[in-house]
């Protein structure tokens, strides 16, 4: 049975505060953190990207699992913010954790599902038995408009899981996807942010995907909220996954720890993964997670995950994400800030 | 950054790989054909361990063009614990806590990037433990 | 080998001479010097320089300039070493008379800086492009690494530093030919704006155009062109790393200590046989260390040489009164060659207010890099 072997995560130490962001732009900071249910988010330095945090959350992965880098027979990369328009993330990525060159690499694009959309394939392929190991990852450096909602959450970060066939941290218990054509978020080829359409985001895209493809995978596995330890689903804001949590009758204690959202914001493609990851770092043994994504356009993967005894073994291996989200830090002002994301013109 | 040039050096960068020669010992970084040291021309591969410790530091606040965004920034050298010396940028620090003796890891960060349409160098910088 | 002599010499100021080119200014230089000693041709040139190609974007420098010197058919041979570029073009033009090879050789050095190019960029093709200069690192912050590690071994301060900027501007404000005439306070060194820490602006000598040039002969023939020739007694060049990470000891020149110590065997002298000496100070730090490196002072007291007068104009041994790179400005492929214009004016006793008493031995050391090469040699009053 395949199952996750090793996962880790890497989020930047930069920050930014949802007041800083609100008062750039003349709005009650006060109001918009309460509405969004949103601290502060993290940002990426100037010499980080979907490239780097993956390097340093595949590492963290591969120290957990603690295999060679060389049986590793396919990496994929979801992110929306892949630095190059053509020439993969993956390949970098692959020569630095020194996996391959036999090995499968591509780069998925999902809006914010790509992450698990690349956990999918790996555990697939895995389960297959076509490669012994498959290390997905999702990482982004979101982009958000200025003055745009998506500017209080849009961070960056991202999560790596390998999977194999043996030593699991924890079993795949089920999976399954849901998927229709929904134009709630968007970004053309050339342009710097993305688009969306406000509150259609809302009931047509995110919830509907989600609690549908939750309802799915627990009708499928046969288990109900009250079975799980912990549920995160995708965290565009701080509001909409504890409502979709609600919604479908898991508890606040169930969804806290992977919430992650109010202080590392909305890392894309590297937000579900990351959550999960999180909830991972504190799970016991025999404890089920469920990990629902949603990806505009629309759709979204769950998981249904039971960690085993070895995840308590092997999780001290790499630091957990509440820890990267609590250590070191640097607030920025909003101008720092703006340089950091290259939103100020400048000269060649 | 010819790309050509850039590619050569990937496991250097990438992984950091070093030599250990079989003559004297000396810990190569990056390899090169003949040691030093001892002129030795036997190698065994070694993979650089990603920490270390400062053995002297800048902050560099005239920058060179392409590094101009990112100045005032800390750069050392840094011993690893093969003693392997690299010079490295530091990043995510206080610019006055990197002194000879800080203890830093090494991750894995973008070094530059050519204007907007060239290529993407990579690399490791330091970052202090704390 | 024959006995070498310089014979005459000549070198435009330096500054921002917006009005010269490379050209205008290899060929003012070279002609002060040919006419010094009224010769009208010579059997080969060397031309000491960093990097035209990316100044000025010349390359194949020794034929245009012996051409613009109205020497087309002369041997001419450019010389590279970085800043050593104009120490290592002597060398080459003392092999070539003391071999027997040629008789009249010219060795000039020129360098044009300020014509649009990144001095920054440039200047670092002289560190090892992948292991230092990929990373961000500047030559500033290369030695500014050497002062940073000669503080925590040796208790170096950054007075002692800023008080080797205040000598040589004081030696340099007497030099009609120095960029900057004017003196500093130890106040105003320490003030001045950071440029890689603990050093800053006044720490650093500046971007300069300028060259440089010197005749020489065999000592036999010298009086055919001059009254006062000064004997070449050695020549010392040495290599170390190129990277300063690869440096056990990052606060130490060995190149300049082996350089100096083939010197002083060829020469047969020791270091206190010196009587006044022109060295690289392009940092504050560089003079420290490579004073040290000379063994001028004992390792990890070269700090205290500058604060104490010890090697100011009228102490024991005066380093740099010419004002030194620091002062008299930096171009960099010819300051090897005025640094041995500097010694040839002492030890004729032509150096004016700047005049070392009685000088009969002096001593030039020119610097590559962050200290990868390193050109030595020793002046003999005849």
């Amino acid at each position: 049975m395949a199952g996750i072997v090793g996962y880790g995560a890497f989020i930047p130490r930069n920050r930014i505060k949802t007041e800083e962001i609100a008062r750039q732009w003349g709005k009650d900071p006060v109001a918009v953190r309460r509405g969004l249910l949103l601290e502060e988010k993290s940002v990426p330095g100037l010499d980080e990207d979907t490239i780097t945090i993956s390097v340093e959350a595949g590492r963290a992965a591969l120290e957990r699992a603690g295999i060679d880098p060389q049986r590793v027979g396919a990496l994929y990369i979801g992110s929306e913010s892949h630095p190059y328009a053509v020439k993969p993330s993956g390949t970098v990525v692959a020569e630095a954790l020194g996996v391959g060159p036999e090995v499968h690499v591509a780069d998925f694009e999902f809006a914010c599902k790509a992450g698990t959309e690349a956990m999918f394939v790996a555990l697939s392929l895995v389960e297959s038995g076509r490669v012994e190991y498959a290390l997905a990852i999702g990482a982004d450096t979101s982009q958000g408009a200025p003055n745009d909602a998506l500017e209080y959450s849009a961070s960056a970060g991202g999560a790596a899981y390998l999977f194999g066939p043996r030593e699991l941290l924890a079993d795949v218990v089920e999976t399954y996807s849901y998927t229709t054509d929904t134009p709630d978020f968007w970004r053309r080829e050339g342009e710097f942010y993305p688009r969306h359409t406000g509150r259609f985001t809302g009931e047509p895209a995110y919830f509907r995907h989600v609690s549908t493809a939750a309802r799915a995978i627990l009708e499928r596995a046969g288990l109900r909220p009250a079975d799980f330890r912990y549920a995160v689903f995708h965290m565009p804001n701080g509001k909409f996954p504890l409502s979709v949590g609600a919604e479908l009758g898991f508890t606040r204690q169930q969804l806290e720890p992977g919430w992650v959202v109010p202080t590392m914001g909305n890392t894309y493609s590297g937000s579900s993964p990351t959550g999960l990851a999180a909830a991972l770092d504190v799970a016991d043994p025999g404890d089920l997670v469920l990990i629902t994504s949603f990806g505009s356009g629309a759709g979204s993967d769950a998981f249904v995950l039971r960690a085993t005894e070895l995840l308590l073994e092997r999780r001290s291996r790499a630091p957990t994400v509440r820890s990267m989200l609590e250590g070191k830090r640097r607030y920025l002002t909003y101008g720092q800030y703006a340089k950091y994301r290259e939103k100020i013109l400048l000269n060649e | 950054m010819p790309s050509p040039r850039y590619w050569r050096e990937i496991p250097a960068r990438y992984r950091l790989e070093a030599a250990r020669c079989g003559g004297c010992g000396a810990i190569l970084y990056p390899v090169r054909r003949i040691c030093p040291a001892c002129r030795g021309e036997t190698f065994s591969p070694v993979k650089l361990s990603r920490r270390g410790k400062v053995i002297t530091s800048t902050v560099i606040h005239a920058a060179p063009t392409e590094f101009q965004m990112e100045a005032p920034y800390a750069m050392a050298v840094v011993e690893t614990p093969e003693g392997a010396r690299l010079m490295v940028q530091v990043a995510d620090c206080d610019l006055e806590e990197v002194v000879p003796g800080t203890e830093v890891t090494l991750e894995f960060r973008r070094i530059r990037k050519e204007g907007k349409g060239g290529i993407l160098c990579y690399g490791h910088k330091a970052v202090p433990v704390r | 080998m024959r006995e070498v002599a310089v014979v005459s010499a000549g070198m435009t100021p330096f500054g921002e001479l917006w009005r010269h080119s490379l050209r205008d200014l290899f060929v003012e230089a070279s002609l002060e010097a040919l006419r010094n000693a009224r010769a009208d041709s010579v059997d080969a040139v060397y031309v000491g320089n960093m990097s035209g190609g990316q100044f000025v974007g010349q390359e194949h420098l020794a034929p245009l300039l012996v051409d613009q010197l109205g020497f087309r058919g002369v041997a001419a041979t450019r010389v590279e070493s970085a800043c050593a570029s104009g120490g290592a073009a002597l060398r080459a033009a003392f092999l070539d008379v003391a071999s027997g090879m040629s008789d009249v050789v010219l060795a000039a050095g020129v360098e044009k800086m300020n014509d649009g190019a990144d001095v920054t960029g440039v200047l670092a093709s002289a560190a090892d492009q992948e292991a230092e200069v990929y990373h961000g690192v500047t030559f500033p912050g290369l030695y500014a690494m050497i002062a940073r590690a000669h503080m925590e071994q040796h208790g170096t301060t950054l007075e002692d530093l800023a008080a080797v900027s205040v000598k040589n501007h004081r030696h340099g404000a007497l030099n009609p030919k120095a960029q900057f005439r004017q003196e500093v306070t130890l106040e105003q060194v320490m003030n001045s704006s950071l440029v890689a820490d603990p050093l800053r602006l006044l720490h650093c000598s500046p971007v300069s155009d300028g060259a440089a040039a010197v005749l020489l002969c065999p000592l036999s023939r010298a009086k055919e062109f001059t009254d006062r020739p000064v004997r070449i007694r050695a020549s010392g060049l040495a290599t170390s790393s190129m990277a300063l990470a690869e440096r056990r000891d990052p606060a130490f020149l060995d190149a300049v200590r082996l350089s100096a110590s083939r010197a002083y065997k060829m020469a047969g002298l020791s270091p206190s046989g010196i009587d006044v000496a022109e060295v690289h100070d392009c940092f504050s730090i560089a003079e420290i260390c490579v004073i040290e490196a000379l063994c001028f002072v004992e390792p990890g007291r070269g700090g205290q040489a500058a604060r104490t007068g010890e090697t100011a104009l009228g102490g024991r041994l005066p380093v740099n009164p010419s004002g030194g790179l620091k002062s008299k400005g930096h171009p960099v492929g010819a300051t090897g060659i005025a640094q041995v214009i500097e010694i040839f004016d002492q030890l004729r006793g032509a150096a004016g207010e700047r005049q070392v008493a009685d000088a009969a031995i002096g001593l030039t050391q020119n610097m590559g890099g962050s200290g990868a090469s390193s050109v030595v040699h020793i002046f003999e009053r005849v």
